[in-house]
Order: structure tokens, then C-alpha cells, then sequence
């Protein structure tokens, strides 16, 4: 019985929810008395591979096939499961982001095991295994028990923090048994996001609504976000009406974020929106509607113009920054 | 080339969620009830393919697991432009016992749609669990289709981007936003139509069951919001560092 925790890499670097990934499973091994051990699939230098250990992880499975750039959910849900397999592991743990949630749910039928995704923190119980996750789109939480002997968990993203311990890891090779045929997923083209934060790790979001009035007025807060080093994401109509991309919508059908700080700007606060924030630890909200209903979620508001207030954000955080 | 897209019943997504007085179950009464949101994008997509490519798309079928007040939502997504309905009678438990009765029903189709979680318990499971049941390769996070020479041209989010990828059927896709820009609503002439067209009732087959909800909670109320001047916004910066302390 073990902890297994795959851990993600973009172009053999660790991806931040990684080493989130990695803290939670040390903790989780920890509770449980287990040991614990992480799998890294794909090009990572051993140099990068050691970075686990410094969140507590003393054992790595490392598969170099570059076949797992393509992304097959398929290949990878093999491997995982091979490695699982391998290590005798009894809970595997993924994120929850694009890559985790297509690979979870194959990784679970190949170990004929429960899946609980999003989940938010440490189990609520490890023995009968209750864990806690967001339901209703953001509108509740519900309490999972997963029954099988296996457990597949997908950890919703700065739910847990990065928790540091230095550990020495010990890396061994692994050859999960893919060929090239395992790989059928053809890539054509990548369209990289470079230089800006990814929604899903960032720990501060500035998010515009239809109070912004055009895809043209975006400048004042791109240059908030840039000045805090945060995300940027918007409200449903703003995507729709295609001012910003698809992917910076976040609430319903959207993406569910879970920020330290949520800027709501010009967004009136539709429960399909709340949803999708309402887990932020503060937000602010700035709208010229004092009844909107974004004001109820929040916890510092003002009732005014975004283009009276903005620059008056962006002043004080250049002197909180300079202090 | 046959399409079937799979179809949960949720609540509204206005919904008030409340639950049952030990909070072990979700309380149903008074709800309106729609399709997935995800769910109605694919089918929506679905059908503009199909509208697009009559010559190479045979039909589209929609299947959800669930019982007889279901079918108000597969009535709804004929008249959307689906030509055949598949209710497999049983309570959709959790999602390995609805991904195994999927599989009864998904044979023979060319391309599987999925959208990426429900709106009710966001189980993000059910179409990579039949994808895998079913030994067929998956995409996830799918936010476009095309018919392309012999092959789909599948565009998918990946974090940090997006790509586009050629893919062979036979195919899951498990599709987001984007995949359909808006929802479409059906027309008189589809609500009149959808009576006429197939909605096959099937029996549940056994299957396993690995997680089940034990309890819920709702949110704690939040304190009341803290209002600033418009003319003093600096000092809500000044707040969130020193009070906050998240800046």
C-alpha cells in the first residue's frame, strides 16, 4: 500500500500545481502511514526531478518516452496505472486542471477504482475515506466516500498550498511498456500562452465584466494584473461577445477558480459567475450598481466607475510595491 | 459516420440548492430541470455538423441514464435536432455505474460527445471512464470540431494553451466551452417534430458502484462587505495589505 502522485511537466519543467500535488500527497501519505512516491512522464532532467524532494518526496518513478508530449489521455492513463501497479499504490493523486481531469477518470477504470474529483484539502476521514469537494458548480460542498480498494483523487488547485520538507529522492527509471502505436494523438499545432500567469495557478485574478463596455478597454487592467503578478479572466458575456478568449472565462460552463484574491470589475455577480469564485479567499468588487449582486460575495466593494477606480488601484499598488 | 452525444439531466442552473434536513441528499422539490449545459453545447455542435455534412453524417442519438421524468430533457434535446433518444431506466449513481450502462448502448458510433463535468456534482468522469470502458482513444477539454478529409480536426484547451490536433475516429471528445457558441433553442417546428422521433427505453445492467455522497454543506454566510469611496479606491489596496493581508 503507497501514495502514488503524478506530477505534470510543460516542456520538462514541473508545473507549479506539481509541487502543490507533490505537499499534498506527502501529507496525505503522512496520515495514512504510508510511503510515497511520485511518477514524472515525459523529458525531465534529473536536476528538475529532484525539485520534489524538496516537498517531501522521497521516491520518483521516472519514464523519459517522448511520446507522453502529445498528451494521449489514453498513453498516459496506462502509464500511470502501470505505475500504480508497479508501486503498489492504493491512492493516486492528479490535478484537477485540463490534463488531470482527462486522465483520472481513464486512470480509475483501469484500476477499477472510485474517482473524487476537485477535491479540496485532506480527506475528511481516511478510514471509511471521505473527502470534501466543491458540488453544484461552486454553490455547496458535498462529501464523498470512495469504497473501492484503490482511490483516484484529482486535487483542485491552490486547495492544499505548497508545503516544503527536504527530503533526498532517490529517482529510478520506469518503462511503463508504451510503444509508439499507444500514441495516436496527432498534433498539429500548439498555441503557447508565454509571459503570462495561468489561470489555474494563479494566486491573485483580475477578472473584467460587461461594465469594461469593449474588448478595447482591457489596458487599465491587464496593467493592474501585470503590477500584482495575477491572472486575467472575465465574466461569461465578455467571451462570449469575444473582447477575451474562452479561457479566461471563469463561473459557470466556465472555469472554477479558487484565488487568495478575486478582482471583480464591472461584473454585476450572476450566481452562474459566484459560482465559479465564491471559493476565493477575499474579493473585491467594484461595480456602479449597488444592488448587484456581486456584493454579497464580496468583501470590499466599491459602488463607482472602473475607470475612476483602476487607476487609483494601480497608484497605490506602485507605492505598496516601491514601500 | 453516427454521433452519439451523451446527455445529463441537471438543475437549473438558478437553481437554489438546498438540501434534505440531514443533509445527506439533495433536495429535488420545486426544481426546474435542463440539460447539462456542457452537454446541450455538444449536442448543439453535433447537430451544426450534421447540418453541415448531411452527406457524411448519418444521425445523431442522445443517451442519459436515468428514470421516466428524464425524458422531458431527451424530448428537448430531439426537438434541439438529436434523431433518436436512449433512456437507460436506473438512478445515474455514481459515475462508473453510469459510464458502464453508457457502454451498453455506445457501440457502433463513430464519434462519442461528452461534455466535460456536470453542473450538479462535477463529477468530470462519466466520457473518460466510457472512453476507456469502451477501449476507444479520448480528448479532453475540446473546444472545437471539424470534419476534415477522412480525419477530425479536434481544437483542445492544455494548460498553458491550446492545440489542434487530427484524430481518427472512432473517438470519445470530451467537449467545453467554446464547442458551440451559444446553445440552440428548439424551434416550434423541432418541439412538434421531436414528439414523432424515437425514445427507446432500455433496462439498467448490473454494475459496480465506488463512491457515494454522504454529506453536504452550504457555504458559511459571508460578513457583510466592506464599502470605499469611489474617490478613496487607493485605500482598499491599502486594506487588502495591511488588513487582508493578501497583497
Amino acid at each position: 500500500m503507497s501514495v502514488l502522485v503524478y506530477t505534470e511537466n510543460w516542456d520538462g519543467k514541473f508545473k507549479k500545481v506539481s509541487f502543490e500535488l507533490a505537499s499534498y500527497a506527502v501529507a496525505l501519505a503522512e496520515s495514512m502511514q504510508l510511503p510515497v512516491a511520485a511518477l514524472s512522464l515525459g523529458s525531465v532532467e534529473a536536476s528538475e526531478l529532484e525539485k520534489l524532494g524538496a516537498y517531501g518526496i522521497s521516491k520518483i518513478y521516472t519514464d523519459t518516452n517522448e511520446g507522453f508530449n502529445s498528451l494521449d489521455n489514453q498513453a498516459i492513463a496506462k502509464a500511470v496505472s502501470a505505475a500504480a501497479v508497479k508501486a503498489g499504490a492504493t491512492v493516486v493523486i492528479l490535478a484537477h486542471n485540463n490534463l488531470g481531469k482527462a486522465v483520472a477518470p481513464r486512470l480509475a477504470v483501469r484500476l477499477k477504482a472510485g474517482l473524487a474529483a476537485g477535491v479540496q484539502g485532506l480527506p475528511v476521514t481516511t478510514s471509511p475515506f471521505v473527502v470534501k469537494k466543491l458540488v453544484f458548480t461552486g454553490k455547496a460542498f458535498g462529501h464523498v466516500s470512495i469504497n473501492s480498494t484503490v482511490k483516484v483523487l484529482t486535487l483542485a488547485p491552490n486547495s492544499f498550498g505548497l508545503v516544503e520538507k527536504a527530503t533526498a529522492a532517490s529517482i529510478e527509471t520506469f518503462d511503463a511498456g508504451l510503444v509508439s502505436a499507444d500514441f495516436a494523438t496527432t498534433i498539429e499545432s500548439t498555441n503557447k500562452v508565454t509571459g503570462k500567469i495561468l489561470l489555474q495557478d494563479a494566486e491573485i485574478v483580475v477578472s473584467g465584466g460587461r461594465g469594461l463596455k469593449s474588448g478595447e478597454n482591457w489596458g487599465q487592467l491587464e496593467e493592474l494584473a501585470a503590477l500584482l503578478g495575477a491572472g486575467t479572466a472575465c465574466s461569461r458575456p465578455v467571451s462570449d461577445e469575444g473582447w477575451r478568449p474562452h479561457g479566461e472565462h471563469v463561473g459557470q460552463t466556465g472555469k472554477i477558480i479558487a484565488p487568495n484574491l478575486y478582482f471583480a470589475l464591472g461584473i454585476s455577480g450572476a450566481i452562474q459567475h459566484l459560482g465559479g469564485v465564491s471559493s476565493s479567499k477575499v474579493i473585491v468588487a467594484v461595480n456602479k450598481d449597488p444592488e448587484a449582486p456581486i456584493f454579497e460575495a464580496a468583501d470590499y466593494g466599491i459602488v463607482g466607475d472602473v475607470f475612476k477606480v483602476l487607476p487609483q488601484f494601480i497608484e497605490a499598488v506602485k507605492t505598496i510595491k516601491s514601500a | 459516420m453516427k454521433i452519439l452525444v451523451l446527455i445529463g439531466n441537471v438543475p437549473d442552473t438558478t437553481t437554489k440548492i438546498k438540501f434534505n434536513a440531514d443533509k445527506t441528499a439533495f433536495d429535488a422539490s420545486g426544481v426546474q430541470w435542463i440539460i447539462n449545459p456542457w452537454d446541450e453545447l455538444a449536442l448543439t455542435r453535433a447537430v451544426e455538423l450534421k447540418e453541415a455534412h448531411a452527406d457524411k453524417i448519418e444521425s445523431i442519438v442522445v443517451a442519459n441514464v436515468g428514470r421516466a421524468e428524464t425524458e422531458a430533457t431527451l424530448r428537448k434535446a430531439l426537438a434541439v435536432g438529436a434523431d433518436e433518444a436512449i433512456r437507460i431506466d436506473a438512478d445515474a449513481k455514481d459515475a462508473w455505474y453510469v459510464a458502464s450502462q453508457l457502454a451498453k448502448v455506445a457501440a457502433g458510433f463513430d464519434l462519442i460527445l461528452a461534455g466535460i463535468e456536470a453542473s450538479d456534482y462535477n463529477g468530470s468522469a462519466v466520457g473518460g471512464m466510457l472512453a476507456e470502458m469502451l477501449d476507444m482513444k479520448s480528448v479532453s477539454a475540446v473546444s472545437g470540431i471539424e470534419l476534415a478529409d477522412g480525419a477530425l480536426k479536434i481544437s483542445r484547451e492544455i494548460d498553458g494553451g491550446s492545440q489542434t490536433l487530427s484524430m481518427q475516429t472512432p473517438l470519445l471528445a470530451v467537449v467545453q466551452k467554446g464547442i458551440a457558441k451559444e446553445p440552440r433553442i428548439p424551434a416550434m417546428r423541432g418541439i412538434m417534430m421531436a414528439r414523432k422521433k424515437p425514445l427507446n427505453v432500455v433496462a439498467a445492467a448490473d454494475a459496480e458502484e465506488h463512491t457515494a455522497f454522504v454529506g453536504f454543506e452550504l457555504p458559511a454566510p459571508k460578513a457583510a462587505c466592506k464599502m470605499i469611496a469611489e474617490d478613496q479606491a487607493g485605500e482598499l489596496i491599502n486594506l487588502l495589505h495591511n488588513e487582508a493581508k493578501v497583497l
